[in-house]
């Protein structure tokens, strides 16, 4: 089910400012795609522009072509709930509605889009998701209790596993990482990698081992000073990134001898 | 102050080099100097004419100064300070409980006089002098506030809604400001535009309980928005964009993430919304009138309501007035009740419906 995303000439602008500028890229089905970068350089908007997450801020727009699999996304005849759908999304800070319990959290998807589904399905989907999440051991026992007691780290995979519980086709993770420890970490990296068995998978971080670790393709942005719009410098594979790149940026970036 | 030192964290415990002379005053020492000057302020009291205010008055000024030169010559000046501010903030805060706790007792003492089963249960037909109750008058208020309720809450809350999901730019501000001139409304206003609204439709003279409704609703509607908006700008934004990417739609995510986060303060905010209108009387005297009989049709003649039940029968008691007097503070003392009870189940909701962190 996984899809490819093809983006060409991508402008996002917040209002009147242009916030990144000329995005061109192919983004592989069943593959991790990584985007790196300094902050503020449009790696966040970029990958919320995929979902169309962007248009949600008041005067944020986007002008060119996000075609996945053939279907133009910002098409007008496209409805952008429907692609959000298509592409799950998990967030930095993590997000479980307060009010609703674990299981409740992970059934969302299904639940607020008034799915019907049979308790055993639902069952089998909750405990599916959290294991995928690597969070099953820690809480099956406490399935009912609120998703905002648990730890940060807990409750990011509470996120991780409400984003597939949906079953998108592709899977945009925004820093997903960054709250957690390393055998989190670890084990998030270890379900992305099983993951894009299924998913398309783009993940932006801060972290460079772990773009160099679990992504195929990597995107490195950059913006040249303040008040300029950020763009993608580079696009390739991965090792050749990390070991070869193509521009002096990204090296310089690469190796801790940025700016 | 007589520390010259750097204001460290740490100053206060250390022994600092500082010149403050002696200790601390005991710990009774505050009650010692009230009660003392509670003796100089009586003797005062006997060489001049004086009554009980007075008499507190002395007590207060002439014990806060005692207690602060004493503890400057003991302590220093800045635990004097200390003392001295200490002192003016609890008398504020008596100051300001006086009005309180007299109202509450005037009301409660002179309430329970006929706080009883025949109020409860009998209204005022066929009444002269003893007897009779508010049966009426409580329904009548209950009934209207109700149907004010039922009014205001939709129209206020979807507002509500609007400013905080939808609303933009020149609407927006329009609504916002409009709402902030109504809840500015003096109720006879309302009261009055209530009852013209109705003339219009019922000619002159009409008087009915749904009157009084759409009057209340007026003054209820701009607090109702005003609660609500706070309450649902504080749902974070984080929550809605999660629903977003499960590909929830906008007005799903409002009734399943939005509303159901905010539920305790939207809650709370209705429940004390209620109690602000539960006691008008203007509005209610000019569009629903007064009646000695039971009413319970709001859709036809004049109903009774707490309120103007209590303005009546101290405005108009008849021979003899104790009687009618009587039973003007026992339907004051109830309409108490009924909105210190609002403001008890406002807090039961707020506790019971907020979203759980507990683990």
């Amino acid at each position: 089910m996984a899809k490819r995303i093809d983006v060409s000439d991508l402008d996002i602008y917040y209002g009147k400012f242009l916030a990144v500028q000329g995005v061109n890229v192919s983004i592989e089905p069943r593959s991790i795609t990584a985007l790196i970068g300094p902050s503020g350089c449009g790696k966040s908007t970029f990958l919320r522009s995929i979902n169309r997450m962007h248009e949600v801020i008041p005067g944020a727009r986007v002008e060119g072509k996000v075609v996945m699999d053939g279907q133009d996304l910002y098409a007008p005849d496209t409805d952008p709930v429907t692609v959000r759908r298509q592409i799950g999304m998990v967030f930095q800070r993590p997000n479980p509605f307060p009010t609703m319990s674990i299981y409740d959290n992970v059934a969302a998807g299904m639940r607020l889009n008034a799915k019907k589904m049979s308790k055993a399905a639902t069952d089998e989907l909750v405990e599916r998701s959290l294991r995928g999440a690597n969070l099953w051991e820690e809480v099956k026992d406490r399935l009912d209790r609120p998703g905002s007691g648990l730890s940060g780290g807990q409750q990011q995979r509470l996120c991780i596993a409400r984003a597939i519980a949906v079953e998108p086709d592709v899977l945009l993770m925004d820093e997903p990482c960054s709250a957690l420890d390393p055998i989190s970490t670890l084990a998030i990296e270890d379900l992305m990698t099983e993951l894009k068995e299924r998913f398309t998978i783009v993940i932006v971080t801060h972290n460079m081992q772990q773009a160099a670790r679990v992504s195929q393709q990597t995107g490195f942005f950059n913006l040249n000073g303040v008040g300029q719009p950020g763009r993608l410098i580079e696009f390739n594979p991965t090792e050749k990134i990390f070991s070869n790149p193509d521009e002096k940026a990204t090296e310089d970036y690469i190796s801790g001898r940025f700016g | 102050m007589s520390t010259s030192t750097a204001q460290g964290p740490a100053t206060d415990v250390a022994p600092a080099p500082e010149q403050r002379p002696g200790g601390r005053l005991p710990r009774w020492a505050p009650w010692a100097a009230f009660v003392a000057a509670l003796a100089v302020a009586y003797l005062v009291g006997l060489a001049t004419s004086t009554n009980v205010v007075l008499l507190v008055i002395y007590t207060v000024v002439i014990g806060t100064a005692g207690l602060y030169v004493a503890s400057r010559i003991v302590e220093g000046p800045r635990r004097a300070v200390d003392r001295l501010v200490t002192c003016l903030v609890s008398s504020a805060f008596g100051i300001a409980m006086v009005p309180l706790v007299s109202l509450a007792y005037e009301v409660i003492r002179r309430g329970v006089l006929r706080f009883d089963g025949e109020f409860f249960g009998a209204s005022l037909v066929g009444v002269i002098g003893e007897g009779g109750g508010a049966y009426h008058a409580i329904m009548g208020t209950l009934i209207i506030t109700l149907l004010t309720t039922l009014i205001s809450v939709p129209i206020g809350l979807l507002t509500a809604i609007y400013l905080v999901e939808y609303g933009s730019g020149r609407l927006k501000r329009a609504i916002t400001f409009f709402v902030d001139v109504m809840t500015g409304i003096p109720s006879i206003v309302a009261g009055l535009f209530a009852y013209a609204l109705f003339v219009i439709f019922f000619g002159a003279g009409i008087r009915l309980g749904i009157m009084g409704a759409v009057a209340l609703s007026v003054l209820m509607i701009p607090v109702v928005v005003r609660s609500a908006e706070e309450v649902l700008k504080l749902v974070p934004n984080e929550l809605r964009e999660a629903a977003y990417a499960l590909g929830v739609p906008k007005w799903r995510t409002i009734v399943k993430v939005v509303l159901p986060t905010a539920i305790a303060g939207l809650g709370t905010g209705v429940t004390l919304a209620i109690a602000r209108v539960i006691g008008e009387t203007a509005p209610l005297l000019v569009t629903v009138g007064i009646t000695n009989g039971t009413n319970l049709n709001p859709f036809e003649g004049r109903m009774a309501t707490l309120p103007v039940y209590a303005f009546y029968q101290l405005t108009q008691p008849g021979v003899p007035p104790e009687n009618a007097i009587d039973r003007a503070w026992t339907a004051a003392l109830i309409l108490i009740m009924l909105v210190m009870g609002l403001n008890v189940v406002a807090r039961l909701i707020s506790r019971f419906f907020a979203p759980k962190t507990s683990r």
